[in-house]
């Protein structure tokens, strides 16, 4: 089973990588009870961003 | 600051070959004797041990006195940053500062399980020692008790302490007052998780290091540039929370505070996001609050940073007529919530 | 901590609830399937920023609520074995059986121990070959695949001295389960995050169609609950009734696969009974029948009687939506996090700990 250095701030720790097989040094994964769970997606992380920057915008046209 | 990797001068013990702690060494006999003569009074050393008599005589240059004594028992016996020594040591020089005392003198007494190595006794004196020292105050009258292996977890130690009080604040959490101002000493969380991750074998990579220290010199300083302190309490289990909801309750006020000011490390965040834990309801064991008139904050927080021990001081949060005996955090998304005590040890959540 | 620190902001949760707020005309009911949102929702006191209008439920994605009261009381039995390593998550520990909790045993003597992870106990266990360890594997779709994984592992590994004490549940029996009740007030979900980031949403399609109700696959910060709630709420305002993913940074429509595999190997489908809610049929996983050595229930045969201390408490009807903490009788006053009545008091996943820990202004 691969296991991998993850860091969550400024502590890193074991995590059992067994089931993001595609994983890469330098990626965020989602960690539960040890495992990790996804890979995260950094381009639809700042998705949420997005989605409340356009709302801000048509709610304030003047300032977009 | 890292007690653990400094050299330690062999320890003078075992004596009569025997390289741990047996019954007899409990026993007022030969190897009590011993172990007094050759472990504590040379790790103590000073002038009043020196008397051997059945207690220490001291002269006090102050008419009020601060009293205070804590027992200590932690597991595992020496964590990152400290050990058992230290931790007594300066728990109790704390507890004075927090009187705003200026420790002086220490007693301590020691429980021992039989079979507790000589070495790691000498470990832990030596920690006693130098917290001593650098807290400036003696160790100068203690005790020595043997229970039956299975009985004890390793070492207990009791301290005693006591000081001087030589100004006329009046430190108490009746003083608080609408509008003082809170400050903090430094970042938070850092004991609790040191501990937990000793002893559970979390498995983190990056050792977090306790915070254990004495804090009297920082409070000293506060005093010593008129600061008009109302109240002082030092974090300890329950962590800061509790320390707030004590003080909130005792003197009747609303303690409003700002969770973006209190600082927490990054590692001790990490290592709290893992295990959901609060860092807010950690323990500490070199950290403090400090409740001051408000116009001198700024000044108060000045003379905190000055000092490494300080450096991260930071104003947390005010205090408000109403509602009383509450406290009240601002969090991070501006909302704002009543902070509750807890019930018992934070137990690590499942997700 | 990066992508945690950026969800937590206090300009952008206040964007949100002003979007929320203008597209709003009537009342919703919402429910939060997680524990973890709940637990957020508390923590940041998230209903401060929402119109009156919008009504937080709070759903039975707590593990450690609905694990049923006969196997706490099956796990205090067995913690109590002079030769057995009792290993468990520790908000475990404090849950009330019939008559003791596992922290009582511990204090009795029982060797008890706080486990981060599966994989810790089945360490336990090879360390120490003389003893019998027993994992108590609870959990819902976030978990199974650390269990499963454990369970895997023993007998790939040939680890003859663990067994696990199972408690698995499954989310999309249990939405099923409170649309299809009469007493029903749910009107728009969200889905829990995690669970989905083993599993997928494709199950959620066809409940969302059946009852027309939005579901919003959701992540456990501020911003995203809140987020999670916009979207929710604009599919109630258009009349719509989708499946939608905010949590996209974690979960994709099909899930993890091969998570979902290991799952398959070690676990089957079976009849759970929740506390508080009682029987939903498929609503759990057991362990197939080329896994049964690991059955803690076989090891340890064991007949409980169990039975709830108090009638008093409300928290079935808390973790099904029916009745919000504060509406219980015992509710801070007989029931406190340190005498609880029910398990939504003990784990600050449960929604009565959370109310009761984290109150508003």
């Amino acid at each position: 089973m691969r296991i991998g250095q993850v860091g969550f701030g400024g502590i890193s720790k074991e995590i059992n990588l067994a089931y993001v097989p595609e994983a890469k040094v330098g990626n965020y994964v989602i960690v539960h009870v040890g495992f990790a769970i996804s890979i995260l997606n950094e381009e639809e992380a700042h998705r949420v961003f997005e989605t409340l920057h356009e709302l801000n915008a048509m709610d304030n046209p003047d300032l977009s | 600051m890292n007690k653990n990797n400094e050299d330690f001068s062999n320890c003078p013990l075992p004596i009569d070959s025997s390289s741990f702690i047996t019954l007899a060494h409990g026993g007022g006999g030969k190897l009590t004797h011993q172990l007094i003569e050759k472990l504590f009074r040379p790790a103590f050393n000073n002038s009043e041990l020196e008397t051997q008599h059945d207690g220490a005589v001291i002269n006090i240059p102050s008419e009020k006195l601060a009293l205070t004594t804590d027992s200590y028992v932690v597991r595992p016996l020496i964590f990152p940053g400290g050990n058992i020594g230290s931790l007594a040591v300066n728990g109790t020089v704390n507890d004075l500062a927090m009187c705003g005392a200026q420790p002086l003198y220490l007693t301590a007494a020691f429980i021992l399980e039989e079979g507790l190595p000589m070495e790691l006794l000498w470990t832990i004196v030596q920690a006693m020692k130098r917290s001593a020292d650098h807290a400036g105050v003696k160790i100068i009258t203690g005790d020595t008790k043997v229970v039956d292996k299975g009985k004890g977890d390793g070492i207990f130690i009791n301290t005693s302490g006591v000081g001087v009080i030589e100004h006329s604040l009046k430190i108490h959490p009746k003083s608080i007052q609408p509008g003082d101002v809170v400050l903090l000493s430094g970042d938070i969380g850092r004991h609790g998780i040191a501990i937990m991750a000793a002893r559970e074998g979390l498995g983190f990579q990056d050792q977090v290091e306790s915070d254990c220290a004495a804090v009297s010199h920082l409070v000293q300083n506060l005093i010593n540039a008129g600061i008009e302190i109302h109240c002082m309490r030092d974090l300890t289990r329950g962590g800061l929370a509790t320390a707030l909801i004590e003080m909130a309750q005792t003197s009747a006020v609303s303690i409003n505070i700002i969770e973006s000011e209190i600082p927490v490390r990054e590692d001790v965040k990490g290592a709290c996001e893992i295990l959901g834990l609060d860092p807010f309801y950690v323990a500490n064991e070199g950290r403090f609050v400090v409740f001051v008139k408000a116009d001198h904050a700024k000044y108060a927080m000045e003379v905190m940073r000055k000092d490494e021990l300080g450096s991260q001081a930071s104003i947390i949060g005010t205090v408000m007529e109403a509602p009383k005996e509450t406290v009240i955090l601002k969090t991070q998304i501006g909302t704002s919530r009543i902070l509750d005590m807890l019930s018992g040890e934070q137990l690590p959540r499942i997700c | 901590m990066k992508y945690v620190d950026e969800y937590r902001n206090s300009k952008e949760a206040e964007l949100f609830a002003n979007a929320i707020r203008k597209s709003t005309t009537r009342p919703w009911t919402l429910m939060e399937i997680c524990g973890g949102q709940t637990h957020s929702i508390a923590k940041y006191s998230l209903q401060d920023l929402l119109p009156e209008t919008i009504s937080l439920l709070h759903g039975p994605g707590c593990p450690v609520c609905v694990t049923p009261i006969n196997l706490i009381d099956k796990a205090v039995h067995i913690a109590a074995q002079p030769n057995v390593i009792f290993c468990s998550f520790g908000d475990m520990l404090r849950v009330p059986g019939s008559k003791e909790n596992l922290l009582t045993v511990k204090s009795k003597g029982g060797d008890l121990r706080i486990v981060y992870s599966p994989l810790d106990a089945l360490k336990i266990a090879q360390d120490n070959p003389q003893k019998e360890v027993v994992f108590f594997a609870i959990g819902f779709e976030t978990t199974a695949p650390a269990n499963a994984m454990a369970i895997y592992k023993a007998k790939l590994d040939d680890i003859n001295n663990i067994s696990f004490l199972v408690s698995q549940v499954i989310v999309p029996p249990a939405i099923r389960s409170i649309l299809g009740s009469s007493e029903n007030r749910v009107q728009g979900f969200l889905a829990a995050g995690h669970v989905c980031t083993v599993m997928g949403y494709q199950e959620y399609e066809p409940i969302s169609q059946q009852y027309r109700i939005p579901i919003v696959v959701t992540g456990f910060e501020p911003l995203d609950i809140l987020q999670g709630i916009y979207l929710c709420v604009k599919q109630l305002e258009e009349g719509r009734a989708e499946v939608e993913n905010q949590y996209s940074r974690s979960v994709r429509k099909e899930g993890n696969l091969s998570a979902q595999k290991i799952i398959q190997e070690v676990f089957q489908i079976v009849a759970r009974h929740w506390r508080g809610i009682g029987e939903i049929a498929q609503s759990g996983l057991g362990l197939r029948e080329a896994y049964a050595q690991f059955d803690a229930e076989n090891k340890f045969p064991h007949e409980v009687h169990s039975q709830e201390r108090s009638t008093e408490c409300i928290s079935g009807l808390v973790l099904q939506g029916i009745k919000k903490p504060n509406e219980c009788q015992a509710f801070g006053k007989s029931c406190t996090p340190e005498s609880p009545l029910g398990a939504t008091m003990v784990s600050t996943e449960g929604a009565c700990a959370a109310y009761y820990r984290y109150q508003s202004v």
